[in-house]
């Protein structure tokens, strides 16, 4: 029983979530109607969270070149040092670390915008307005994750791959060949490889947005309830999207 | 009394509403006549809110049914309740407004998703709203830069901006100095008389709410106590109606909340 009633509890809020979405989706047409509203989302969640994307790509490229150097020169294979990186960084650490950061930077401060909306009756006062608070707030904030998501990651893996990162490390620091580095990456990676890539963001930029206008949506109408929004927005979604990335990596590169 | 009058916009028949184990509303009926201004007034705590809540679709009752304008509103999918709430504006205690935008794109909110309106008669409509509360000045200031009772000023100019049928005032006085209590008073009386329109003004604030209401209801512990025009609620016979107009703390309504326990029990738990 005891193990039991935690249990109901999650499944009856998978519940609620899943209604919450099909909800969503059944607005979207409405919402497309009017590119304006989502076009300013995309800025808010997408362009705002740019210069900690750039930051992060760049410095992870860096680190992966400096280790995996390191090891390669021992094999003679530091020629190979940006098949190492290029992969690593499109297969599993752009979608999964560009998610984590997305989650913390822009899902909180859509759970929190929506949270806070509702404890000070801003959408109940939509909603006697006759404006559906679920096509005018949440709809438009849902989509621009999903669009800004595939973006980011594009962006994050060529900080990481080639703009700065490994290139900056591998090429102008350690001496690897530039046409070797370009080339090897050319000859190892594949467009099914990008397709992957694009794949898991939007499957984990639909997780987080979902997660994100679910939590602020159903905060408690108070200052605890908004808090509690954000945090679990974080946790869950950085959950959903590790345990998501082991599923469809299972199934890409079986 | 009880008269049955023929034109009614709101018709509310034995509604029950409760929260979990408490009870809001325990049979009320309740008419709100077509141009008129009805004041519902009663202690807080007695779900005046929970009404107006109710009246708009937000919430739904345990039993009976609200209708408006003979439209049952409980009845009706999410689309056409939305149109039905395009015919009533409700004025949230808090003012509801949207902190993001400005005064003015507040005010032009219902405008910009409901019209079609070139951007130069929206300006116009805002201009004149804002006027009629005294903050046209305040229009580039946000949400955020005014005061409450500015900001329930605000959220009136922009529940009058689509020219409802119905306004529902939660609490319109509280926060407003003398001044810009007398103009919202008179503005309120204004619009009742120069739109027809129908107001419903749900307030604990006797004495002001007397004097422009046409019709008042008295409720309490979920029940109407007494209804009339203000000259006859003023002379009531129901001891609980005199309790509450003169503001005495003793008499057939409680001052305090209702509790299980006694103050000495409460007060003695603790030194056990």
């Amino acid at each position: 029983m005891s193990f039991l009633t935690p249990a109901a509890e999650g499944l009856r809020g998978l519940g609620r979530a899943s209604l919450f979405l099909l909800t969503i989706l059944a607005t979207i047409p409405g919402a497309l109607l009017r590119p304006r509203l989502i076009v300013q989302q995309i800025y808010s969640v997408g362009n705002l969270s740019l210069i900690i994307i750039i930051i992060s790509g760049s410095f992870i490229g860096m680190v992966l070149a400096l280790q995996g150097y390191r090891t390669l020169v021992n094999f003679g294979a530091a020629s190979s040092l940006g098949v190492l990186v290029a992969l690593s960084i499109v297969r599993e650490l752009g979608p999964v670390v560009t998610g984590l950061l997305f989650a913390g930077r822009a899902g909180t401060a859509l759970a929190a915008e929506i949270g806070l909306m509702k404890a000070t009756d801003q959408l109940a006062g939509m909603e006697m307005m006759a404006v559906d608070p679920i096509k005018r707030v949440i709809a438009p904030r849902f989509i621009a994750g999903l669009i800004a998501m595939p973006l980011l990651v594009s962006i994050f893996s060529m900080m990481a791959i080639g703009v700065a990162g490994g290139h900056a490390i591998g090429v102008e620091l350690l001496g690897v060949d530039d046409g070797s580095y370009w080339s090897q990456i050319n000859q190892a990676m594949h467009g099914g490889d990008i397709c992957d890539m694009l794949i898991k963001a939007s499957v984990f930029g639909l997780a987080i947005s979902w997660i994100a206008v679910y939590q602020g949506y159903h905060a408690a109408p108070t200052s605890e309830g908004v808090s509690r929004a954000t945090t679990s927005t974080v946790v869950v979604s950085s959950l959903a999207i590790l345990a998501l990335d082991f599923v469809l990596t299972a199934f890409m590169f079986r | 009394m009880n008269t049955v009058i023929s034109d009614t916009l709101v018709r509310v028949r034995s509604l029950r509403f409760a929260f979990g184990p408490r009870v809001i509303y325990d049979g009320i009926d309740i008419d709100i006549m077509r141009g008129k201004v009805t004041a519902i007034l009663g202690p807080s705590g007695t779900g005046k809110t929970t009404l107006l809540r109710l009246i708009g679709g937000q919430w739904k009752p345990d039993a009976g049914s609200i209708e408006f304008d003979g439209i049952n509103v409980h009845q009706q999918s999410r689309s056409e309740l939305f149109e039905l709430r395009k015919r009533m504006g409700l004025l949230f205690q808090s003012g509801a407004l949207l902190t993001d935008l400005t005064v003015f794109e507040n005010v032009a909110f219902p405008l910009r998703e409901h019209t079609r309106f070139p951007e130069s008669m929206i300006r116009d409509l805002v201009l004149m709203k804002l006027e009629a509360v005294g903050l046209r000045g305040a229009a580039d200031l946000y949400p955020g830069q005014i005061s409450g009772g500015m900001g329930r000023r605000v959220a009136l100019a922009r529940a009058i901006a689509l020219e409802p049928d119905m306004i529902m005032y939660d609490e319109p006085f509280t926060g407003q100095d003398p001044i810009s209590m007398g103009v919202l008073i008179r503005l309120i009386q204004g619009l009742n008389q120069s739109l027809g329109l129908t107001s419903v003004i749900v307030t604990h604030d006797v004495e002001d709410v007397l004097k422009i209401a046409d019709y008042v209801y008295v409720v309490s512990g979920g029940k109407v106590l007494d209804h009339g025009s203000p000259d006859q609620i003023r002379n009531s016979k129901s001891a609980l109606v005199r309790q509450f107009l003169n503001g005495e703390a003793d008499g057939p309504v409680s001052f305090h909340y209702k509790s299980a326990t006694t103050y000495e029990q409460d007060l003695m738990a603790g030194r056990a």
